[in-house]
């Protein structure tokens, strides 16, 4: 190995990347999947929702945060960080309040798309049962707390492409919330559209349009029949709309 | 050989996982050549037989004092418990009474809600106490096995039932582990 040589190895497998790439970049430009929620790659990476936790020589760090190094032995699909991301995945879900049976966005979910990839089947924890506000003043837009992983994706793209800054996350551990932008702290008293990016962002249910429904059968959504490894780096908008891009 | 027995029951769920159970169709015929069931709505026996039984199945959460006395005597009847459909799991649809207070909810079911007559909250010492919340089973009893889904599809219940008899760990596919 010289110091040109920009390879790594990804659970055996030897990877070209440029050097500055992320792990997470130089994996999904390999076409090799890391799982992932906070991680979209127009946004500066935030590294909290700690599903992409890879070991990295030895030592686990998150794929969507950390540089690759020539000769980095990097592990990714293997059953402890699975396991390990299960329970991740278990967590989000009891921290919450999710109700997969009639949320909008069954099926075309990235994070219940991420529970089916890690194999979960039951919560394991017990439920939080947590009492978050829904926010439905605005006219186009559902804000329901209770599916909001707080990824900060909304954050990001109000505040980086839309130029809005209607988003933004308060308070500490369980008690971090999804706030807005407002002075009456309401989705409905700011300048947010539909149009705007952010729109279209969430991986959840949280923030999602009304008078939609359901507008995709079951036996028809994204993740139906496709594992979110098959599918899992289409744009979260052709997600959202349960395209195939 | 004598038949596996094998006993279900309901919570607080909708018995549509029942109704998915019995979606297996004529493969119902193939299971009884195998299976015997004890206490079930199926067969109306209302309390597992003391002996017990090789597998339990239930649905729904636990919502008030007789689900939780329900559920601690069919897990110390079965042998293998198994935990079936989101509202065993999650607690699902009941469990959206959470977030409101219980006085709220007696109140607005029996006090204010529109079209009451004679409004009062029943009383009578017969009627199984409301808990604070509706809760997932395995806040309450050890649970062996679990089938996600509102409801499960038939397959997955076939899945469960012929790996357990079989005994091996039952594997359900993509297709058979839906949360919805
Ligand atoms: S946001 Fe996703 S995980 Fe949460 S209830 Fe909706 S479909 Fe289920
Ligand atoms: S509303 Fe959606 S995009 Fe925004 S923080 Fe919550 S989960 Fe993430
Ligand atoms: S994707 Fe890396 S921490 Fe969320």
């Amino acid at each position: 190995m010289n110091g040109n040589d920009f390879t790594f190895v990804l659970d055996g497998e030897n990877i070209r990347f440029e050097p500055g790439q992320t792990i997470m970049e130089a994996a999904s430009q390999a076409g090799a999947y890391i799982p992932h929620l906070c991680y979209h790659p127009e946004y500066r990476p935030r590294g909290s929702c700690k599903l992409c936790t890879v070991k990295i020589n030895g030592h686990f760090g998150t794929a969507c945060t950390l540089p690759v190094q020539p000769g980095m032995q990097v592990e990714n699909d293997t059953d402890e960080l699975n396991l390990m991301r299960r329970r991740v995945v278990q967590m989000l879900f009891i921290e919450g309040n999710h109700y997969c049976p009639f949320c909008e966005k069954s099926g075309n979910c990235q994070l219940q798309a991420l529970a089916y990839h890690v194999g979960m089947q039951d919560s394991h924890f017990p439920h939080f049962f947590s009492l978050r506000q829904i926010d439905a003043s605005h006219p186009e837009m559902l804000l329901d707390r209770d599916r909001c992983i707080q990824c900060e994706l909304c954050v990001r793209a109000s505040r980086e492409t839309d130029k809005k800054s209607i988003f933004g996350l308060a308070g500490r551990s369980t008690s971090t919330n999804l706030v807005i932008n407002s002075e009456s702290g309401l989705l409905g008293d700011t300048d947010f559209s539909i149009h705007d990016f952010a729109a279209h962002i969430c991986p959840t249910g949280a923030l999602i349009p009304k008078r939609e429904g359901y507008p995709i059968p079951i036996g028809e959504r994204l993740y139906d029949h496709q594992d979110i490894s098959a599918v899992g780096h289409l744009h979260p908008n052709a997600a959202q709309r349960g395209e195939s891009k | 050989m004598s038949k596996i027995r094998v006993a279900t029951c309901s919570l607080a769920g909708c018995f549509g996982c029942h109704m998915s159970f019995l979606d297996l169709d004529e493969r119902i015929a193939d299971l009884v050549e195998l299976i015997e069931f004890d206490r079930s709505p199926l067969t109306d026996i209302k309390i597992v037989d003391a002996a017990g039984v090789d597998i339990g199945l239930i649905e729904g959460g636990v919502c008030n004092a007789e689900n939780v006395h329900t559920l601690r005597e069919f897990r110390s009847r079965c042998r293998i418990l198994v935990a079936v459909g989101a509202c065993a799991l999650t607690g699902g649809v009941p469990a959206l009474r959470n977030r409101i207070p219980l006085q709220e909810c007696f109140a607005e079911a029996y006090l204010q809600g529109a079209g009451i007559e004679a409004p009062q909250v029943p009383n009578d010492p017969e009627l199984p106490l409301l808990l604070d919340r509706v809760y997932p089973l395995h806040e309450v009893v050890r649970i062996d096995h679990v089938l996600p889904g509102c409801p499960p599809p038939a397959d997955a219940f076939w899945e469960l039932l012929t790996a357990l008899l079989a005994g091996r760990e039952p594997d359900l596919d993509y297709a058979l582990r839906r949360f919805d």
